[in-house]
């Protein structure tokens, strides 16, 4: 069923979905902004990397990028850490409520996190004063509930012979999951990192509601702050405002491309097992 | 005996192994899970809830006030409320134009993707990358592409509308619903790739000895063959489009002209924190959280019904 017209239809569709990142990536290098069509194209003369240094005189990028790097670190390493412990209790151990909890971690993927947006702001900055803190940025999304059960999966997947000689050799099951499930489920820890990356790097409405603070910042913040009021009386606000987004763009894309399989696999089981 | 029985010893450990399960463990192993859930989603859940009921407003921490009882008030507050309602009208709006047009372009990408085709693996990552990429990088761009004297105005001359896309009341809703829909479509696309999987092939070979061509067999086996794929894209589209607000927020600079792009987060965030009246944000939230669930539904029984 070859077609050329599908294959056409595609490579248009390709253009409208990468033509945005392009213009991004010229327009962040143009010293004067240029609207016309030919302004799509780069022409070296006006070409310059003074879009950066101005982004970054404003908003400071690499206490930015920090900031972001911790959020998505804090809560890379609380998925990692309670998150296996979860999905292996709940694949390969029998104890009591094991379904209730189950249940719970399907329950929560439907709740709409926009609802609890407001009952958490009052609690995490009002009631424990957590604004302004690395810790308030985390709490909410410090275990990925979709990284949980894809963790569950693959443990799912181990024979039990392995859990059963273990047992037998007296082995307790804290060494049970260091030594023998996770060597075996590496990728999936991978996955799981993956996944949980791009959601707090990705990541507005929250740390922009608790921190008012611009060097607690992650960069989203930051550039949103600047698009929203410094932008206006920059010389080249949108040269600068593109620098500052292909530098918050450049490492989720950097991850996609480079583990571009384990994403595209790990997004289809979040997304199938609605 | 079971290894693990001889391993625990006699019949007192077995009862209590059947009451409590053979490894209790276990119940130490979820305990930070469960915890978080219940602080993160259970109790705010309810909070919400409660918050919605009372006359709830910010007080300095630890001080001891009176937060009475108001029934339905912040409700009809919120009812009441022209923007809250124009709000609501606007997610109707988007989500007319976001999920019809969701279902059909990423149902035809898909399909199209799933076919042996030069390139494959190329246009699967051009179709993912935006859905990668943080909203604020990219709305940075779509500023930039439909602004009055933009690239897209630029191409299309003196077809270009006027007031420009972001900043004309009939046009700021859709541009967001059009630039949400292009940012979700690589997400919806691996979702029908992975619906397409599971359709028979043998449906396929039925259809073209049947005479049918191409068209034909896309119409009679794909599309019903897909269809719980397409419960699943409609009702993540539909939760993705309650939750909107960024996109309103950045793109035309807080909902505007005149609130004809707010969204319902975005008076919430409004009215909740900016304004300070939790209890009438939270309200919002409540009805919005109802919407989804009725739309979901109704949705549901559509599909259904067709199939």
């Amino acid at each position: 069923m070859k077609s050329p017209w599908r294959f056409v239809a595609l490579l248009l569709g390709a253009f409208v979905f990468l033509f945005p990142f392009y213009y991004m990536l010229i327009g962040s290098l143009q010293a004067e902004p240029d609207s016309s069509v030919g302004g799509a194209f780069p022409r070296p003369g006006n070409l310059t990397l003074h879009n950066y240094q101005a982004i970054n005189a404003a908003i400071n990028l690499g206490k930015s990028l920090l900031n972001s790097g911790i959020f998505t670190g804090g809560v890379i390493l609380g998925t990692l850490v309670f998150g296996v412990l979860a999905g292996y209790a709940l694949a390969r151990l029998q104890f009591r409520g094991r379904g209730t909890v189950f249940n719970l971690m399907l329950l929560v993927q439907v709740i709409p996190f926009q609802l609890l947006t407001i009952p958490l702001y009052v609690l995490i900055v009002r009631s424990y004063g957590l604004a302004d803190s690395y810790l308030g940025m985390i709490l909410p999304f410090l275990i990925n509930s979709t990284a949980v059960f894809v963790f569950r999966q693959y443990f799912l997947q181990l024979p039990q012979e392995l859990f059963d000689a273990a047992r037998i050799d007296g082995a307790g099951e804290l060494a049970i999951l260091w030594r023998v499930a996770v060597p075996l489920v590496r990728p999936a820890l991978l996955t799981g990192v993956l996944l949980t990356f791009i959601g707090p790097w990705n990541e507005f409405l929250w740390p922009f509601l608790i921190t008012k603070q611009q060097g607690l910042q992650p960069l989203a913040v930051s550039l949103t702050n600047f698009i929203t009021t410094v932008s206006a009386r920059a010389a080249n606000p949108f040269g600068a405002v593109l620098a500052g987004a292909c530098v918050l763009a450049a490492p989720a894309v950097g991850l996609f491309i480079v583990f571009q399989r384990r994403f595209i696999s790990s997004s289809l089981e979040s997304g199938v097992k609605g | 005996m079971r290894p693990r029985d001889r391993a625990t010893g006699g019949g007192v450990t077995r009862v209590v192994g059947r009451v409590i399960g053979k490894q209790p463990i276990g119940t130490a192993f979820v305990t930070p899970y469960v915890v978080f859930l219940a602080a993160v989603f259970a109790y705010p859940l309810g909070f919400a809830v409660y918050m919605s009921f009372h006359d709830y407003f910010f007080a300095a921490p630890g001080a001891i006030v009176d937060r009475p009882w108001v029934g339905f008030a912040n409700y009809a507050t919120v009812l009441s409320d022209p923007a809250v309602r124009r709000s609501f009208a606007n997610v109707g709006i988007f989500l007319l134009i976001n999920v019809p047009l969701t279902v059909v372009l990423s149902l035809l990408l898909a399909w199209s993707l799933n076919a042996a085709i030069r390139w494959r693996g190329f246009f699967r990552v051009s179709y993912y990358v935006p859905y990668v990429t943080a909203s604020v990088a990219v709305v940075g761009v779509w500023l930039f592409l439909f602004n009055s004297d933009g690239l897209v105005n630029s191409v299309l001359g003196p077809l270009a509308p006027d007031p420009s896309w972001l900043v004309n009341s009939k046009l700021a809703m859709p541009t967001v619903a059009i630039y949400v829909t292009w940012k979700q479509l690589g997400f919806f696309i691996l979702l029908y790739l992975a619906a397409l999987q599971n359709v028979s092939k043998d449906l396929y070979e039925a259809a073209s000895m049947d005479g049918a061509g191409r068209w034909k067999s896309f119409r009679n086996v794909t599309v019903p063959g897909v269809r719980p794929a397409t419960t699943l894209v409609v009702l993540l589209a539909t939760v993705t489009g309650a939750n909107l607000f960024t996109e309103p927020y950045l793109l035309t600079g807080g909902g505007g002209p005149d609130g004809a792009s707010a969204s319902p987060v975005l008076i919430m965030y409004q009215r909740g924190i900016e304004q300070g009246n939790p209890d009438v944000g939270s309200a919002i939230g409540v009805l919005l959280v109802i919407g989804v669930l009725i739309l979901a539904l109704v949705q549901r029984r559509l599909l259904d019904r067709e199939s």
